[in-house]
This record gives C-alpha cells, structure tokens and sequence, in this order.
C-alpha cells in the first residue's frame, strides 16, 4: 500500500517540514530547501517584508513549497488570529502554523490560547497547524477545533535538546487520529529519525540546520533520517529486549 | 513586588567584600552550569572574572548563536523634540543648558521618516526630552500615526508616564518601550539629578513595569555606564531585567549597555567603563539571561561594535542622529556625540562581511 501523506487535502512528499529563521545569509535558504527535499517551508509573517524585496525573507522560499506563515510573536489567540488573517490578506495562502508564546524564558506554548485561535481559523478555512506542548487532552481539544495537524514540541524551542517529550508525544500518536508533527527542539538527524520510528507524520526543524556548521549538508541529513525513519516505521522494527535471546529455551524439546 | 522592593534589599549589600571573595574556581563553577542564579551573575561581574572572559566568550557566542542565529536586528532612533524640564548633569538636552530647543512638526516628522525608510529600516525608536508641556503625550501619539506609515515597529524613549498614558501609546502603534533608569544607586540619582521631574528616583524605576502592564510587547532597560560603580549598576540592571522577565513572561526584555559620551557639558563621568569592561559586562547578562536581547547603540565604536556582534549582541542602531530634525539639517546640536557613524547599508555590509544577517523588520503592529 502506498504510503500517502496528506495534509488539508494536499498530497506531501516529503515528511520534513522546514523553518526558515536564524539562516545567515538568508540567501542559503533556497539551496537549503532543495538539500532537504522539503515541500512545507514556515515563515514568521513578524519577518515578512513585502516592501524591502531583496531582504524580504519569504521571497527566499522556492516557488513550488507550500509556504506556511507562522504567528510568532502572537502573546494571545487574538493576535495569532490577527497575524494569520494578515498572512493570507497579503497572498501566502490558507496554511497556519500557530504558534502562541506567553513565556519568553522557553518560548513554551500556551495551548489554551492556541485551541482558542485554532477553532476561529479552521472556521474560517485556514489549514491549521498548532504548534503545542504535548498534552493528550489539548490535543483531542485540537482535533475538535478543527486542527489538520498537531505539532507537539520535541524540546524547547532552539534547545537542540532532542525528543525529551518522548513518551508525551508517543500517546499521542497513538491517540489523536491527525498527523502528529514533531516541531522543536530536535537537534540532530539521528533524533528526527527516532521520531519517525515512532510513527510521528513528519518533523519541523530550524535551528538546528539554521545554525549547522554547514546548513546545507545538515539539510540533506536530516532529509535522509526522516525518509530513513519513516521507512524503519513502516518495516515494523523488531522488539527490543533486554538480553541476547535464544530462539526456543523452554519448549524446544517439544519439536519432533 | 515592586522593583524598587527586590533593589532596596540590597541597600546594604558589600559589593567590594564580595568581589574580594570571588575565587577562579567559583567562576569556573558558574562557567559549568546552564541557569545562572543572580549570585552567580555577579560572581561573572567580579574583577576575578576578567581573567576567564575567553571562556566567558565562547560560552555567550554560542548561546547567542543557538537562541538568535547569527542575526542582528538594525533600529535607528528619531528626536521628536529635545524641550527638557530636567537638571541631569551629565546630559546636552538639560534645562539651562543653552541649547537651541526645537520640536518636530508633523510635516518634519513626516520628512526625516521618509528619509529613514528609504533605507529599508522598519523598526524606529523615538525620543523627546521631559516636557509634558511642549511634548505631551498628545503630540507623541500624533507623531506615532504619522510614523505608523513608514514603520512596522515604533518604541518610545521619553519621560515615564503613567499606566494609562502607556496603554494610550500603545493602542495608537507603540509596541516597546526604551528606557533607562541611569543609575540605580539611588544616592548617587539623587545627585546627578538636583531637581526636575527626573528626580523622582521609585517613578522612573517603576516606569517599565507599568509599560508591561500596559501591554507593551517588549521593554529594555539599562544603565548609564560611567555615572557610577559600573559592576553594581551592570548587576542591577540584570536583576532589573531578570525581574521583568519574570513577573511578565509575555513581555520580550532587553538591556542596553550604554557609556557616557561626550556631550555640550561640563560634567566628568565618575567612573571610566573601559572596552574590557563592557565585553565583561555583556559576556556576563548573556549567560545569566540567554534569551534576551542586548542593544548596542552607535556610543560605541565601529571596532568595538563589529566585535561585539560575536559576543551577544543581538540589536544595533544604524544611520543615527541625535540632534532634533538633524537628518535634514546638519546645524542641528545633538544630545551626545555619536561614534559610529555608519549608515544603514555600511552596517548592513559589516554584518554581512561577518557572516550575519541584518534584519530589517522584526514585528509589525496586528
């Protein structure tokens, strides 16, 4: 069976989802999509300068990516609607990543606001993607607003910190019928890669490409762990055991 | 509690007694640890501290880079009005300091707007001096509308005002508020500032809560280096910051580490804050508070400037002009001497050339 991946009716191809903040030079951010393989890219409308086109970060995006304007900044459920509403208006599509912040020592999300501003948006026809602490309950509330993804943090945003909120996010994928994205905090290919073995539709990553020796090569890497991930998922692993173990100590004797 | 509150506990607090008894070990203790307590940050303050600023470096490049990529986001400030009640002894826009006085109108705020906008700059920083006579709040509000034209991003560094007349800035396109408490020693303000306004030491200090209360979007505190003992004021104003940041997370909180500049005046700065000074100074906020963000302002050098982008600073004025109307005449007096004198696109080269990104907007009002 194919291994479809679908998102607000539109087929992916690619699990990896990119940010586009901390490049420097911005220019490398074309070069790092297409390393990628990424077909999602989000951009902090916040940075979005229509007015300046050279120096416009959301002119960097390649042409045929899904651009998904991310409400970074937004304090409340008010403002992120406010910043998506403005995104569309000024031509970057249907697709939202909310992504509200009212603690600025980790950058958490408050998940209240976010379900709150989910549920006017997917009213209102965006392709909503929450960006969430992960909580089951939020979740489900997420599901019901209207959300077309949810996307659990991994670590602090920035962290490179990994998957700490491993089995957080394990229910979850287990639970919520929607695609769960793993946003934040995974720092390395190996740890994008731990995420799509435990069955998570995709991960978004920034940092750690953005701030990677040489961005590019990071990009590529983590496109191969994602594909690799994925693959390992759909293999079905192996169960894992504690000790080496023998093929039949106890009932062997009973084979003729 | 207030601020005043957490700074009055340390009235009595032996600065000297507690440098002295800074050990290499204890800074290389705090070296090692990711959540830097205040006695830790002040430990990174003490003289002992100066002989581990390489390390300190590394440390700070590397939180800066993994929390603001190697970016820096360009600002340049706009006088509106340089009318001023104030006795500030240290500063050009004094009252009875001979200046010329002159207030923008809106057609000039309007003309040096425009003028700044063709640089690509979107966030602004305007400033007036104490005059709720000549320069109140009405008029800030309407240069604000004027400005909202050009600019996605508009703070203020004015008088303090109160709650109510923040949230009238804000609500007409005001997100952030700059201001600097001078000096936190509150001998030595009473000093400095003999009469005025200005004098009202607990107003001024408590002016930033009422910004956040207010819902200003970000705040940044500091304090003039130079008018006093600059490890305890560096270690106030990171406390300032710290306390900020805790009673109101939303609130994006930044520190400036300005030095006293040579101005139209008469006045010595009491202390000499040196280049290795303020590296440590920086080095140290870093690591205490790794998110937040630290402006360095055109006081410093080019040189300096370019070095410090590599050290934690994560906002820097371009193009500037401290003179009221000065962009479109040059006849104007400043309120201080500025250093670097690069325009927009010079910084935006230097960065570059360093491997970094100038961001030109970073918010716009929604």
């Amino acid at each position: 069976m194919a291994d479809v991946f679908k998102i607000g009716g539109r087929e992916l191809t690619s699990r990896l989802f990119l940010g586009t903040g901390k490049f420097s030079p911005n220019k490398l951010i074309p070069e790092v999509v297409r390393s990628s393989g990424a077909q999602v890219v989000t951009v902090a409308l916040r940075r979005v300068d229509p007015g300046y086109e050279e120096e416009n970060i959301a002119s960097f995006v390649p042409g045929d990516c899904i651009m998904m304007p991310n409400t970074s900044g937004a304090r409340n459920a008010g403002e992120a609607v406010r910043i998506a509403r403005l995104a569309r208006a000024a031509g970057y599509g249907d697709w939202v990543k909310i992504e509200v912040v009212t603690d600025n020592r980790y950058l958490l999300p408050d998940n209240l606001e976010t379900i709150k501003a989910t549920e006017i948006l997917a009213a209102e026809g965006f392709v909503v993607l929450p960006y969430m602490s992960p909580d089951l309950a939020a979740a489900k509330r997420l599901v019901e607003a209207g959300a077309a993804a949810v996307m659990p943090l991994g670590a602090p945003i920035g962290s490179n910190r990994g998957l700490r909120t491993r089995e957080l996010v394990r229910i979850m994928i287990e639970e919520i019928p929607l695609p769960v994205i793993v946003d934040a905090g995974i720092g390395r290919p190996s740890e994008a890669s731990e995420a799509m073995e435990m069955g998570a539709a995709a991960v978004l990553v920034n940092t750690a490409v953005a701030t990677a020796g040489d961005p590019v090569a990071m990009a590529r890497a983590f496109g191969l762990a994602v594909r690799a991930g994925r693959m390992a998922y759909l293999a079905g692993p192996g169960a894992t055991r504690q000790y080496a173990s023998a093929s039949s100590p106890l009932t062997g004797f009973l084979i003729d | 509690m207030s601020f005043y509150l957490v700074r009055k506990k340390y009235d009595a607090f032996d600065f000297d007694g507690y440098f002295a008894s800074v050990t290499d070990r204890d800074v290389e203790r705090v070296l090692a640890k990711n959540r830097l307590t205040e006695t830790d940050y002040l430990a990174l303050l003490s003289p002992k501290a100066e002989g581990h600023l390489e390390k300190m470096a590394q440390k700070a490049h590397s939180l800066t880079v993994q929390h603001f990529g190697k970016v820096v986001l360009l600002y340049t400030p706009l006088y509106l009005a340089n009318y001023c009640v104030n006795h500030c002894v240290y500063c050009g826009f004094r009252v009875h300091s001979g200046l010329d006085r002159k207030k923008l109108s809106l057609g000039e705020v309007d003309a040096e707007a425009k003028m700044i906008a063709a640089t690509g700059l979107k966030h602004i920083l305007v400033l007036t001096g104490e005059s709720r006579e000549k320069s109140p709040v009405k008029y800030i509000r309407e240069c604000v509308e004027v400005l909202k034209k050009y600019f996605t991003s508009i703070s203020i560094e004015i008088y303090p005002l109160e709650e109510q007349e923040y949230h009238e800035l804000i609500s007409a396109g005001v997100d952030g508020l700059t201001i600097y408490q001078e000096v936190y020693d509150e001998n030595v303000y009473a000093e400095i500032h003999p009469a005025g306004p200005k004098r009202n030491y607990r107003y001024r200090l408590e002016a930033p809560e009422r910004a956040c209360r207010a819902g200003s979007r970000t705040v940044n505190v500091g304090a003039l280096l130079g008018l006093h003992e600059w490890r305890a004021e560096a270690f106030f104003t990171g406390l300032h910051a710290d306390y900020l940041q805790s009673v109101y997370p939303a609130v994006e909180v930044s520190i400036s580490p300005p030095r006293i500049r040579p101005y139209p005046g008469e006045y010595q700065p009491f202390v000499t804050v040196t280049d290795k000074n303020l590296v440590q100074y920086v080095l140290a906020f870093r690591l205490f508070m790794p998110r937040s963000g630290i402006t360095i302002s055109t006081r410093e050098s080019a040189e300096l400037r370019e070095r410090l982008v590599k050290l934690g600073a994560t906002k820097m004025s371009a193009g500037s002009c401290t003179a009221v109307g000065g962009r479109s005449n040059s006849q104007s007096t400043g309120q201080f001497e500025i250093w670097d004198s690069r325009g927009v696109a010079e910084m935006a080269d230097m960065l570059y050339s360093q491997g970094y990104q100038p961001v030109y907007k970073d918010w716009q009002v929604v």
